[in-house]
């Protein structure tokens, strides 16, 4: 059917920009074109490519609001750089123990947003977005007081300090409370982010754009009728949420595995983190999985790129979010963006032929 | 045997009794009208057969099987569809997208999520079968042409076609229609009732609807029954019905 080869041929782009883009900054690399600034930036490029895209799936499809995306990231990370700390030894080709560590920072994310989702998303109203808000903080500041330390005789755990541990002298101390996890095997790099975007991005649209995906945005458009023909609300909207939920975790682990220290700080897993996620969602068009990858990539590349200009820059910053909020909701522009996109002037073209 | 059988339902919200001893049987394949002054309760009495609100007293029964306070979505997975009188459309949705979401039940069209996500052959089994099985239904609406328009940019006559054919989607044995006429022109009212004439013939369909136009009424429904004050007031054939002098002083006027 034509309509299927449309949203088709749209997935196709998307997934055609990640590779055109992965392949541009290779080459660049490869020749020694970028700036050191740059190449530290790839990865962190992803993890935001991978939140933005993986919150639009709660806030665009699901229509509720998350705001403590930042929390999953952070048991995501925390969980996967345990699991690479203790297995280092053990399995030493990189890339393997980093899918394994994915896999770990996923189910352990995706099982916190299950455990949220269960009570949360029974009630209607605002109330995932308080609950989220509290989660993020909550996850962030219990980190901050763990102790996990493993000799010949096991685990050992405290939430005092590394004293109360009581460990055999050759003990290794994984987790150290507000220092956090130092010597994780820096096992991402940028190939493996983009593999992880490209992953990400064919589990949100080959789930939107299936019977589930359907179920998940009737709920979002209109939750009585959807119930009138049969559709089980809370299943839903909880698979919706935790899928949400681990695929913010797998960002988590890629952040974990690009730096070899680790701490949970406001900046990194905190509310301004999650705010920051939902900035990219916002601007890049709540419910367009393509637009918010774009707003995650232009918005952390922007306040980099226009450093040379000093003061300056939060001022442009500043301009383009409104410029972009503009053009991405204002009925007028929506309109003139209809009358002027190149399919439409291709269709009256071939009016004009017949 | 009755495909629906209604027997003293009554609810109560706090010290207010909204529908009292209401009793309703309807045959297999009829056309069946519920009318009555507004606030008499028929949109209640639409909202406990379909499990939105919990009846205080008395029993439904769906052919047979009783389904008195069960949850709305097991009560349209045992068989009864509904529309709303005011339309519940899947807004941001396309029309084809509308009815197959109306689908997603049926066994024959359903795969979980991890098939859906992996894309494994029976998706596009399931998604062609489904595309096609909505493209006859919104054939027989005359929809098919705008199957790929957002449902909320639809004509408001069209939008409550669709959501008659979401309903039917379901594959309901019972189809309730929530005053259906509401807001048509004449012209729109007679296409509205040759449709639902059509339904009926063609997927042996038994309807229950509430209505205030009275021409749609006389002219399709073969019984009614007519609340006031939520209680029922008369019940019979509809000339008989429409002619009795009660039904005329309480809702018809002289």
């Amino acid at each position: 059917m034509k309509k299927m080869s449309k949203i088709t041929k749209n997935n196709l782009i998307t997934y055609a920009i990640v590779v055109f883009a992965y392949a541009v900054c290779e080459i660049l690399m490869r020749a020694g074109q970028m700036s050191s600034l740059m190449k530290g930036l790839l990865v962190p490029l992803c993890v935001y490519v991978i939140l933005a895209v993986s919150l639009n799936l709660t806030v665009g499809i699901l229509g509720e609001l998350s705001l403590g995306h930042a929390g999953f990231m952070c048991v995501g990370a925390f969980t996967s750089a345990v699991f690479s700390k203790c297995m280092a030894s053990v399995i030493t080709v990189p890339t393997l123990r980093f899918f394994l560590a994915v896999l770990i920072g996923v189910v352990c994310a995706g099982v916190c947003g299950i455990l949220i989702g269960i009570p949360v998303l029974r009630l209607r109203g605002d109330y995932l977005a308080i609950v989220t808000l509290a989660f993020g903080e909550i996850i962030k500041n219990v980190v901050n007081v763990i102790y996990l330390g493993k000799d010949s005789n096991g685990f050992h755990f405290s939430m005092k300090d590394s004293m109360s541990l009581g460990m055999e002298p050759d003990g290794m101390i994984i987790i150290k409370g507000a220092q956090g996890i130092t010597g994780t095997p820096t096992d991402s790099n940028f190939t493996l982010g983009a593999v992880l975007v490209l992953l990400t991005l064919i589990v949100v649209l080959n789930l939107v754009h299936s019977r589930t995906g359907r179920a998940i945005m009737a709920i979002r458009d209109n939750r009585i009728a959807a119930e009138s023909i049969g559709i089980d609300i809370t299943k839903y909207k909880i698979m919706a949420f935790s899928i949400s939920a681990a695929l913010a975790g797998a960002a988590g682990v890629l952040y974990a595995h690009n730096l070899s220290t680790l701490t949970a700080l406001p900046k990194n897993f905190g509310y301004n983190m999650s705010i920051t996620i939902l900035v990219f969602v916002v601007l890049g068009g709540i419910g367009s999985i393509r637009g918010s990858m774009i707003a995650a990539v232009v918005l952390t590349l922007l306040p980099e790129l226009l450093r040379a200009l000093n003061e300056y820059r939060m001022l442009i910053y500043a301009v383009v979010l409104i410029v972009t909020m503009i053009f991405t909701w204002s009925p007028k522009a929506i309109e003139l963006r209809e009358r002027y996109s190149p399919e439409k002037l291709f269709r009256k073209k071939e009016k004009e032929v017949q | 045997m009755a495909i629906l059988e209604v027997k003293n339902l009554g609810i109560s919200f706090g010290g207010l009794r909204a529908v009292d001893n209401f009793n309703l049987a309807i045959e297999q394949g009829q056309l069946y009208g519920l009318i009555g002054p507004n606030g008499a309760g028929k949109t209640t009495v639409f909202n406990m057969l379909t499990g939105v609100y919990k009846p205080t007293d008395g029993k439904i029964f769906l052919d047979g099987t009783e389904i008195t306070g069960k949850s709305t979505i097991e009560i349209n997975k045992a068989g009864i569809a509904r529309t709303f009188q005011n339309i519940r459309l899947f807004g941001e949705l396309t029309v084809l997208d509308n009815v197959k979401a109306g689908l997603h039940n049926q066994k024959e069209y359903e795969y979980s999520a991890l098939t859906g996500i992996l894309r494994m052959p029976r998706y596009y089994k399931a998604e062609k079968a489904m595309d096609d099985r909505a493209m006859e239904l919104l054939k027989v609406f005359d929809l098919d042409k705008e199957f790929d328009y957002k449902a909320s940019n639809l004509p408001y006559g069209k939008q409550r076609k669709l959501e008659i054919a979401r309903a039917l989607a379901t594959n309901p044995k019972l189809l309730l229609l929530d005053e259906p006429a509401a807001g048509m022109n004449p012209n729109e009212t007679q296409e509205l009732m040759d449709t639902i004439r059509f339904v009926r013939d063609e997927f042996k369909m038994t309807i229950l609807l509430i209505e205030h136009d009275m021409r749609l009424v006389g002219g399709i429904c073969e019984k009614l029954t007519v609340l006031n004050f939520g209680q029922v007031l008369a019940c019979g054939e509809t000339s008989a019905v429409l002619n009795d002098p009660n039904v005329i002083t309480a809702y018809l006027g002289e």
